[in-house]
């Protein structure tokens, strides 16, 4: 399989580290054209969400120098980030990425945002080519076990979002947020999705500013809401009673300055800011102001940790479906390895056969067509006697993982058969030669 | 009987004392199904036994520090429960409960009430002094308590950490309003209730009343109280800064009422 994922998520590190990892939209198509073309890797794929950075690759022979990659694309070394970082390969890579698809391994177990989010990812790993044959069937696996995940168990239906733990926190300070004004700072998916939630909770006004004016329109139109050039932003943000920041601002948005001014404006009335942004977005010693409160990603984990417990046993039965996905993809991947293998083996072997009769028949002269039929038999018989316990005992070892690529492989050498990926490697070709018949 | 109306009403209080000694110190909403009804019942016990012992005396003798303390604790649970029906909650029982049961615990073990034999507090005028001054105080006890909850809460929202308390808390927006507008409820009571007690004390004393050591720590208090809604009505404050100022004008509060004790105008005691 040669499946590599290294990351950092929300349980492994804090918000500082992610923030070192994160990668911004902008740069993903071309960190994950990098990632696929790094020496060694042959596909590759990169989740970077606020929780979670995901390098997600195949190696040409299972041992590909990724954190050589990180060094060489974030410009640092990431031995020191040592003891932040997972690495998982082989089953456990497919286990991890379909554990995160399946939203079991978020912050907020069972929220629907990351499936969209790593689809994302794998559209963008789609668009650069980063992405061809395992990959590309790992990925869909991967959908269709979150999928069963969400319709088999009821995790899905008691998630608690993000979006949905900043409403009961903003109603612990509110109380009603009927009438209460929300302003969105950066137009992305989760601030719209936060923002649906607590309009839905009886928010009336909602502003949107962001870099691109375009998007905040568009946003804001949504909502029936007022779109604010960025400029503006300072000026107008201390009118909502809850901020919601999300944007890829390298540096943080609002100080302990701002929140002074903000809350000197607004005669003293708390304020609630959400910063769902990695890199943060509002500077953490805001919330040491008196009546402002600051919540980035990391505390809404905490808020919703009791949440996990209580669906701890959907969890487990979400696990039980992930480890039995596990066990088919493999199967299915290393069948899928060696039916190239069968098939070309059987291919040289008609050619062989078909070349023999051709020589008998120049010897033997015309023969009659039972005769003809005869050699037919004859010949196809004793390849098929031959042929069998070889095929067999292939489709077998692909079933055994540990002695698939060993058998396949002596099977290839002592046929003398042809590595078909090599020569005809052309995006687009059937998925033959695919791995295992590398070493 | 009056008295043991009234220590029958000091047992049901004890059972709010009780909710919120388990509540601070964080064993959890225990008794949160049956304070409200008990301290609803010792609040009818104790309305019997003001009427009983007013009755038995035959005129309002509000000059027994016993009498005014379970009158004044009295008050306080009418003004909780002015808030409670309007906001449903028994949050600030928290800090009211404690307060309600010390007075009419003190007020029930005390003796026999010295009864009051100058005409002077015969008059009708201070009984509307009275009433008004401990409504007042009524209203600034809510409010202490109110802004302490506000800060615990506050804290336990900055905190980030899961708190049994922060369960079990109204939002911070109703504890706001509450001690706000208990605040706004009491200072119309205070002020009104301060002029009925000079208009007293420059009829019997002259204008020298004004050097007694509880009349100035009462217009301080009121002083206080001013500042306390100035500056929210002003500035909005709110959390930190308005507890302080409430908590110091509680200790204010305090002060006037100790001076009862040393005081020349203001004795309780016949002279």
């Amino acid at each position: 399989m040669n499946f590599i994922v290294i990351g950092v998520n929300h349980q492994t590190a804090p918000v500082e580290v992610r923030e070192q990892f994160a990668i911004p939209e902008a740069r993903l198509p071309d960190a994950t054209k990098s990632l696929a073309t790094y020496p060694g890797i042959e596909e590759g794929i990169i989740v970077s969400t606020c929780n979670r950075v995901e390098l997600l690759a195949r190696t040409v022979n299972g041992n590909a120098d990724v954190r050589g990659f990180m060094h060489q694309f974030y410009g640092f070394d990431p031995a020191p980030y040592k003891r932040y970082l997972y690495e998982y390969r082989e089953r456990d890579a497919v286990r991890h990425v379909f554990r995160v698809a399946s939203s079991l391994d978020s912050m907020v177990v069972g929220e629907p945002q990351i499936l969209g989010q790593v689809k994302e990812a794998y559209a963008t790993a789609r668009a650069v080519g980063a992405v061809s044959s395992h990959l590309d069937a790992l990925m869909t696996r991967a959908f269709a076990v979150a999928k069963r995940v969400r319709s088999e168990t009821a995790i899905a239906t008691s998630a608690v979002s993000v979006a949905s733990v900043a409403v009961d926190l903003a109603k612990k300070i509110f109380g009603n947020l009927q009438g209460k004004s929300v302003y969105l700072v950066g137009a992305g998916k989760m601030c719209e999705l936060s923002a649906r939630h607590l309009a839905a909770h009886g928010a009336r006004q909602i502003y949107v500013a962001n870099r691109t004016y375009e998007r905040a329109v568009a946003l804001a139109r949504k909502f029936d809401g007022q779109a604010v050039p960025f400029e503006q932003l300072y000026d107008t943000v201390s009118n909502a009673d809850i901020v919601i920041s999300s944007t890829g601002a390298p540096h943080t948005l609002f100080n302990k300055e701002h929140g002074e001014k903000f809350l000197h404006r607004r005669k003293n009335r708390p304020m609630f800011f959400i910063d769902i942004a990695v890199p943060r977005d509002i500077d953490p010693e805001m919330n040491k102001l008196d009546g402002i409160f600051v919540y980035d990603i990391d505390d809404l984990q905490q808020v919703v940790a009791s949440h996990i417990a209580d669906r701890k046993t959907e969890a487990d039965r979400a696990e039980a479906i992930v480890q039995l996905e596990v066990d088919k993809f493999q199967s299915r991947l290393q069948t899928l390895d060696v039916v190239p293998t069968i098939v070309s083996l059987q291919e040289h072997l008609e050619t062989v056969r078909q070349a023999e009769i051709d020589r008998v028949r120049g010897r033997l002269g015309k023969m009659t067509p039972e005769q003809e039929l005869a050699v037919e038999a004859l010949t196809r018989g004793i390849i098929n006697k031959i042929m069998h316990t070889p095929i067999t005992t292939l489709k077998t070892a692909a079933r055994e993982s540990t002695e698939a690529t060993t058998v396949i492989d002596l099977v290839r050498r002592l046929f003398g058969l042809r590595d078909a990926s090599k020569g005809t490697a052309a995006p687009g070709v059937a998925d033959d030669g695919k791995p295992g018949m590398r070493n | 009987m009056p008295l043991l109306w009234l220590r029958i009403a000091t047992v049901f209080y004890g059972v709010g004392l009780l909710y919120s000694l388990l509540l601070l110190s964080r064993q959890g909403n225990i008794l949160g199904k049956i304070v409200e009804p008990a301290v609803g019942l010792g609040l009818i016990f104790h309305f019997v036994s003001l009427v009983e012992s007013t009755i038995q005396i035959g005129h309002l003798s509000w000059a027994s520090i016993q009498y005014s303390e379970s009158l004044l604790a009295f008050l306080a649970m009418v003004v909780f429960f002015i808030f409670f029906t309007a906001y449903r909650t028994v949050s600030p029982g928290v800090i009211i409960f404690p307060v309600v049961f010390v007075l009419t615990f003190a007020s029930a073990i005390g003796q026999k009430p010295i009864a009051l034999t100058s005409p002077f507090f015969r008059n009708g005028w201070i009984f509307v002094h009275v009433v008004l001054i401990f409504t007042g105080y009524a209203g600034l006890f809510l409010s202490f308590g109110a802004s302490l909850l506000y800060l615990v809460e506050e804290r336990a929202l900055k905190s980030k950490r899961s708190n049994v308390l922060l369960g079990l808390l109204p939002p911070l927006q109703t504890i706001d309003e509450i001690g706000y507008r208990s605040l706004l409820f009491g200072f119309p009571f205070m002020t009104l209730g301060l002029v009925a007690g000079s208009v007293l004390a420059i009829e019997k004393y002259g204008p020298m009343f004004f050097y007694d050591p509880k009349i100035l720590l009462s217009f301080m208090m009121w002083a206080v109280y001013m500042l306390l809604l100035y500056t929210r009505w002003s500035s909005g404050w709110r959390g930190r800064r308005a507890a302080f100022l409430a908590t110091f004008a509680f200790v204010v509060a305090l002060g006037a009422w100790a001076a009862n004790y040393f005081s020349r105008t203001h004795r309780f005691i016949a002279s």
